[in-house]
């Protein structure tokens, strides 16, 4: 069975028809062609396929794409601006927190998420809101220095009277 | 950064803006119009002959394009023996080996294609057990083995299970164990365990109406897949074209030839249609290359002063249903066997075994994580019998300059002293004699521990490295090189190379996916060798590149070659700095004076090949030089353990290496972070089991 669905994608009303089964991640994927969610395992574990719908981080392996239908996504494609990257983007730049990348996108959107609900995060705060992201390479370290300082570039950001 | 060099710098990786933004495409981000998705049956049995293979129905389910089984392509693969082929051919050797392969229009159609495949099995008796595989008269997984093709390194035992045995005969085991006044024995297992890239293993083939093939893989190994396609196929090698986009983890298990083999025959079937196939996490654990389980004994004689006399070292490596890869990570654990002690009598046994297990290959710094795994706790052991600190022991036996290693290398320039050292004093190593005290009040012990390592490439004595530096009309740099970026910073490392050669700025230089049509030769991303190998051919290509550069600005100027330099994206006289240009004038050839031209596009050509490896005798394992170099280097930590749960929590990690030079410290100290939290993974928690009947 077909549904028609209309989804609010990186800023911009999306309409599509979706069998009942697809996954929000094959919708994003392969009718969108937004390659940034990758997948990892398809059920749930890797956190590689992490978007947020309604500013709320999920497993779009986990989600069907009629479930997201009235919401609102952003996925990585959307996070940078037209004046330039994302703070948690150019943080994870600079701290090198990144090697081969694969888990990359979803690492950033469970950062955005985490940013979103609680601007100025403990440490540990940070390893609870990527424990959901796998990553094979990095060892996580620089992850959590990256996120941390996109949180103090948010802050001092702000006191300047940005944002 | 005019005036300060790059190298030493902690310059932006590369490849970062692609991968922060989501613009990184890798092989399963690729799509093509008319593509197909392939789907693979795999065996329900460790072991059995297949009876009957009945594709029939799944052929006629509309949408599906292609079927294949083993017999349709016979073709045997592999990159050091050649023993695999994409599907079982009338045997399968493993629980989860491909059987048939089905190329339809959508993965839901090839997956209810798999369904209507009919298999017929006649099981035989599974070969399970490692040690009751090398017994005599245990049920033959190859029978064959004897034909099979193999490089000259590896030494399968016909009529046997085995098929690699290295050895090592140096000086005298029986005197030096008859010189010792302690003999200390035990054995050790290292498991089955997979390499989880975050990436599962994807590729795409398409055979087109011209006789070509190419393959989008995530591959660590463009051209050595090029290269056993074409042997395997009998094609020419201008017929195979690989190309590698970004690769989402390899740590070995994307190097050589993998999956993409199963879609060869479904692309050549399916003529003219891209066919993509991406392993399901299932596959990815079992089905794709696994670290071999490893059992070995160990024997030491060492003297009351802690001088070892002898080692005696059998390893027995569970290489599962094919080892065409498998084997040579036998022969580096056999190399490697002496750790990083000179021990003057030495005899060791690598025995890589066939079981009806998934297919051994090579995983991080293969042979050398298993063998130290047992070298480093037996070195504890005999410390602890002879009273002695377990870091002084380790002081007494340490390579030093002039030692010889287990082939008989004499070594010079030896790090691991200290690194030994320093890895001690990092974690506040303080002398002990015996097991850690229970904290007052609690259930938990604090200790610390120390162990040591060395590796060295385990590859073909002519693995070689070429680069293109190419110049674009406005200054810009092609680096046409064919290593992998599979998260290491290959790009980054090799472009600052090329930068500070060549007198660039690093933002000005482009290097592009590996494509072996287009790419200068590379072997394989693997072996810790791209920074040293392709490196030095970047550095050659660069400095080739600058000289065409001078010879242009020479004539330009009117000046001598050597009055000439570049630097910072600028060509100028030494002695007079108001004559410079910037490299956009000069990149495709000099506008002289008088409007004539001179030179011509600036292309740098390097190349580079580890000269003057030895081949091991065969008998001995003994070569002046058997591989490229050693690396050095030694970890502590510091653990809490629980002794109700036996939860083990690790507090602190010191790690310490003998890097040489290092190109870029950010990436290079990411590296060993993100290597230790792997290996404290795989220390820890990670095995893979198989049941009474192979199943994972």
């Amino acid at each position: 069975m077909v549904h028609e669905i209309r989804v609010k994608v990186n800023g911009e009303w999306v309409e599509a028809a979706v069998p009942s089964h697809k996954r929000l991640l094959d919708f994003l994927r392969e009718d969108l062609d937004l390659i940034g969610a990758k997948e990892g395992c398809g059920g749930g574990e890797c956190g590689a396929c992490t978007v947020l719908v309604n500013g709320e981080p999920i497993n779009a392996c986990l989600v069907l794409a009629v479930e997201a239908d009235g919401q609102e996504i952003l996925t990585v494609e959307g996070l940078a601006r037209e004046d330039g990257l994302d703070p948690i983007q150019e943080a994870f730049i600079e701290n090198a927190a990144l090697q081969c990348g694969y888990c990359i996108p979803g690492m950033v959107m469970s950062a955005k998420a985490l940013l979103l609900r609680n601007p100025q995060p403990a440490r540990d705060e940070v390893v609870e809101a990527i424990a959901g992201n796998l990553c094979r390479c990095t060892g996580y370290a620089r992850v959590v220095d990256a996120i941390m300082q996109a949180a103090a570039a948010g802050q001092a950001s702000k006191s300047r009277g940005g944002e | 950064m005019a005036g300060e060099s790059y190298i030493g710098a902690c310059v932006v990786r590369k490849d970062a803006l692609e991968k922060v933004t989501g613009a990184a495409r890798y092989a399963g981000d690729l799509k093509f119009a008319r593509m197909l998705h392939a789907k693979l049956l795999r065996s329900k049995c460790a072991h059995a002959r297949l009876v009957r293979v009945d594709t029939s129905k799944a052929e006629m389910l509309p949408g599906v394009k292609a079927v294949v089984t083993g017999r349709d392509f016979p073709h045997r693969m592999g990159l050091y023996l050649v023993d695999r082929t994409p599907y079982a051919v009338d045997k399968v050797r493993y629980y989860g080996e491909p059987i048939a392969g089905v190329a339809a229009v959508s993965p839901e159609i090839a997956e209810e294609a798999l369904q209507l495949i009919e298999v017929e099995y006649e099981e035989l008796p599974p070969v399970l057990d490692l040690m009751e595989a090398v017994k005599p008269g245990a049920p033959l997984v190859h029978p064959e083995l004897h034909e099979y093709e193999h490089v000259p390194a590896i030494f399968p035992v016909p009529c046997t299970n085995i098929s690699n045995h290295f050895k090592i005969r140096k000086g005298d085991v029986e005197k030096g164990f008859a010189e010792a006044d302690l003999v200390v024995e035990d054995t050790y297992y290292c498991p089955h365990i997979q390499h989880s890239p975050l990436e599962t293993h994807a590729a795409i083939a398409l055979y087109d109406r011209e006789g070509k093939l190419t393959v989008w893989a995530s591959s660590q190994s463009p051209f050595a897949m090029r290269k056993i396609l074409s042997h395997s196929l009998k094609w020419p090698m201008d017929r195979i074209r690989v190309i590698g986009p970004y690769v989402g983890g390899g740590f070995g298990g994307k190097a050589g030839l993998n999956v993409e083999a199963t879609l060869v025959p479904l692309a050549i079937k399916a003529r003219n249609y891209p066919i993509k196939l991406v392993c399901t996490r299932e596959e990815e654990f079992r089905d794709t290359f696994v670290r071999q389980g490893m059992q070995c004994r160990l024997k030491t004689g060492v003297k009351r002063n802690g001088r070892i006399t002898a080692q005696e070292f059998e390893m027995y490596w569970d290489g599962g249903a094919y080892t065409e890869y498998g084997v040579n990570v036998t022969r580096a654990a056999g190399y490697s066997s002496a750790g990083v002690y000179d021990i003057p009598n030495m005899k060791t046994d690598s025995y890589c075994v066939y079981t009806n297990k998934p297919v051994g290959g090579p995983l991080r710094g293969f042979g050398h994580g298993e063998n130290h795994w047992a070298i480093e706790q037996h070195m504890d052991q005999i410390a602890h019998k002879l009273g002695m600190d377990p870091v002084e022991f380790r002081m007494i036996n340490l390579q030093r300059e002039g030692s010889t290693n287990a082939t008989g290398q004499v070594l010079h320039n030896v790090g691991i002293g200290k690194c030994l050292e320093e890895a001690a004093r990092l974690i506040g190593w303080t002398r002990v004699t015996r097991p850690g005290k229970v904290e007052p009040g609690t259930k938990k012990v604090r200790a610390k521990g120390i162990a040591c390592m060395t590796k060295a490439p385990a590859m073909p004595n002519d693995a070689a490295s070429s680069a293109i530096v190419k110049l674009n009309d406005d200054g810009t740099v092609l680096l046409n090189i064919s290593a992998q970026e599979l998260g290491q910073g290959a790009f980054t490392v090799l472009a600052q190379i090329c930068a500070e050669e060549l007198g660039v700025r690093y933002e000005d230089i482009r290097i592009h996916p590996v494509d072996t049509d287009h790419g200068a030769y590379e072997w394989q991303t693997v072996a810790s060798r791209i920074t040293y190998s392709t490196g030095r051919a970047v550095m050659e290509a660069a400095r080739d590149a600058k000289r065409q550069l001078i010879d242009h600005a020479s004539r330009y100027f009117g000046v001598r070659p050597e009055d000439v330099d570049v630097l910072a994206g600028e060509v100028f006289v030494k002695d007079d700095p108001e004559k410079r240009v910037p490299v956009s004038k000069l990149a495709l050839g000099a506008t002289l004076p008088d409007f004539s031209g001179y030179g011509g596009p600036v292309v740098g050509r390097g190349k580079f090949i580890p000269e003057g490896i030895v081949a091991m005798d065969a008998e001995t394992g003994q070569s002046p030089k058997p591989v490229a170099n050693w690396t050095y280097g030694a970890q502590a930590v510091e653990i809490e353990l629980d002794l109700e749960t036996g939860k083990v929590e690790v507090k602190k990690v010191a790690a310490v290496y003998d890097a040489g030079r290092v190109i870029n410290p950010a990436t290079a100290a990411a590296q060993v972070e993100g290597g230790v939290v792997q290996g404290l993974s795989i220390g820890l928690f990670e095995e893979m089991r198989f049941d009474e009947r192979g199943r994972l």
